[in-house]
């Protein structure tokens, strides 16, 4: 057998994650993250405060309990149930960012926490502001 | 021919000692097992601090149960998973022991043991230990995500095993013998999925389990058991197929540490499990107690390695594996 007869034959009987139901999953844990944040946006609008203002703090208020959530240690199951529904929404970088942050204490704060707190969730800054302002250009040159 | 089946004479295996995390003690193996601790933390603040104090307290149960003092050991042959295999220097830098690190993934303790008995049998040691250990945090912490990170397992991912091992290897006759290993070569079949390293050692556990039996002096039927050492569910099927392309039919029970130590169906742990500390305890544990109750007498151990780094995956560069055998018997 070939390298790459093996490699196919590794491929074909390794058994794939269930894609209908991990989106189905998927669906109701985003669906329910998302509509938390709904409802605090419903709550600060209640308050008062402006739209723009009301979705800020409601991404914000989400950052929050996630963080909370991955420090009390059960971010992690509900991603393991909800997977891309629970790490696609802002959620997920905030987990990122704190379960790096809790676990690289041992290697001080400088070189440990603020360093490592961005090995997941680093890429997700670069490659989201390069993309915000190449969204920036476009929009200042075809649009306004 | 480089295919050399190293035969021992006088070498024993006259103890063992294994220390287990939470999750390996409710596994189907628990009474097996001399140690466990509850706490990931082992009562340290790190997690590498941890797995040094898992191996620690192994030795001292080796040591207390051969009654045996660290100056009675000529040589310790260790490794572990953490870069640089810092975990064991640390375990064992206040036994003042000579020491050989020692690296070949999750095929180290058997590793291990084969470098103790060539120490034995040429003359160059009395008393050998062999240590090893694994720890979920640390391991998980350097090849994939923080523990807490929801990152989601493919089914092909083995569990890292928090445990150690360790074995008293020396020429004092005991139950065990030590009779004839062959050590690997590396086999690389160009697997790139760092998440299917069952695939990739399957190979490696082929090639030695043919070459083992190549020289015609064993058949596989001398065996009670013929154990692979972690290449889970997914590794070991592989296995058994290419075994039988290969001509070579297994005629004995034929399973795999990695599928002993857990309980697929009570516990969540996808393919089953891995790291250098699987095979030590369940060798340690589970057949060395079987071994010397006399409910085995032969047994073909395979401990097998996926040599790959964090780095080396990344870059897209493929598992080189290894396989290394080694046979117990209590005949003479």
């Amino acid at each position: 057998m070939t390298n790459k007869q093996y490699q196919e034959y590794a491929t074909k009987r390794s058994e794939t994650s269930p894609c209908i139901i991990n989106c189905i999953k998927a669906f109701i844990t985003g669906g329910l993250i998302c509509m938390i944040g709904e409802a605090f946006k419903q709550l600060y609008l209640y308050l008062n405060i402006d739209s723009d203002t009301s979705l800020l703090f409601a991404s914000l208020s989400i950052i929050l309990l996630t963080a909370i959530s991955t420090g009390l240690g059960f971010f992690d199951k509900i991603a393991r149930f909800g997977k891309g529904g629970a790490l696609v929404p802002i959620s997920g970088f905030a987990n990122a960012i704190t379960s790096e942050a809790i676990e690289s204490k041992s290697e001080g704060l400088i070189t440990g926490v603020a360093t490592k707190m961005f090995t997941i969730a680093g890429p997700v800054i670069i490659y989201g502001i390069t993309a915000s302002i190449i969204y920036g250009l476009f929009y200042y040159i075809f649009i306004m | 021919m480089n295919n050399n089946h190293l035969y021992f004479n006088n070498v024993f295996l006259n103890n063992t000692s294994s220390v287990v995390g939470k999750k390996e003690f409710e596994g189907p193996l628990s009474s097996a097992f001399d140690l466990y601790s509850n706490d990931e933390y082992f009562g340290k603040s790190s997690f590498e601090e941890a797995e040094s104090e898992m191996v620690r307290q192994n030795l001292n149960v080796l040591f207390k149960k051969a009654q045996k003092l660290p100056t009675d050991i000529d040589y310790v042959f260790g490794g572990d998973l953490v870069n640089q295999c810092v975990a064991t220097s640390f375990a064992i830098e206040n036994y003042q022991i000579p020491f050989i690190g020692l690296y070949g993934a999750c095929s180290t303790a058997i590793e291990s043991i084969i470098c103790a008995s060539v120490f034995i049998n040429g003359g160059f040691a009395k008393n050998c230990v062999g240590v090893t250990s694994s720890h979920f945090c640390t391991a998980e912490r350097q090849y994939r995500f923080p523990l807490e990170y929801g990152s989601v397992r493919t089914p092909t991912s083995q569990n890292t095993v928090t445990a150690s091992g360790a074995f008293l290897i020396s020429n004092t006759p005991s139950i065990i013998r030590i009779k004839s290993a062959m050590i690997g070569k590396i086999v690389d079949k160009e697997i790139t999925d760092a998440n299917n390293m069952g695939a990739a050692m399957a190979c490696a556990a082929t090639n030695t389990i043919k070459r083992f039996f190549e020289d015609g002096n064993m058949k596989t039927e001398d065996f009670d058991v013929i154990c692979t050492g972690d290449l889970g569910y997914e590794g070991h099927s592989i296995a058994r197929e290419m075994l039988n392309l290969e001509g070579l039919d297994i005629k004995t029970e034929f399973t795999d540490c990695g599928m002993l130590i857990y309980d697929k169906n009570k516990q969540d742990i996808v393919a089953g499990g891995s790291g250098c500390g699987c095979v030590a305890s369940v060798l340690a544990g589970h057949f060395y107690k079987l071994l010397s109750n006399n409910k085995i007498k032969n047994l073909l151990i395979v401990g097998t390695g996926a040599l790959l780094n964090t780095n080396s995956a990344l870059s897209g560069r493929s598992i080189p594996s290894i396989a290394h055998a080694i046979h117990l018997s209590t005949e003479a």
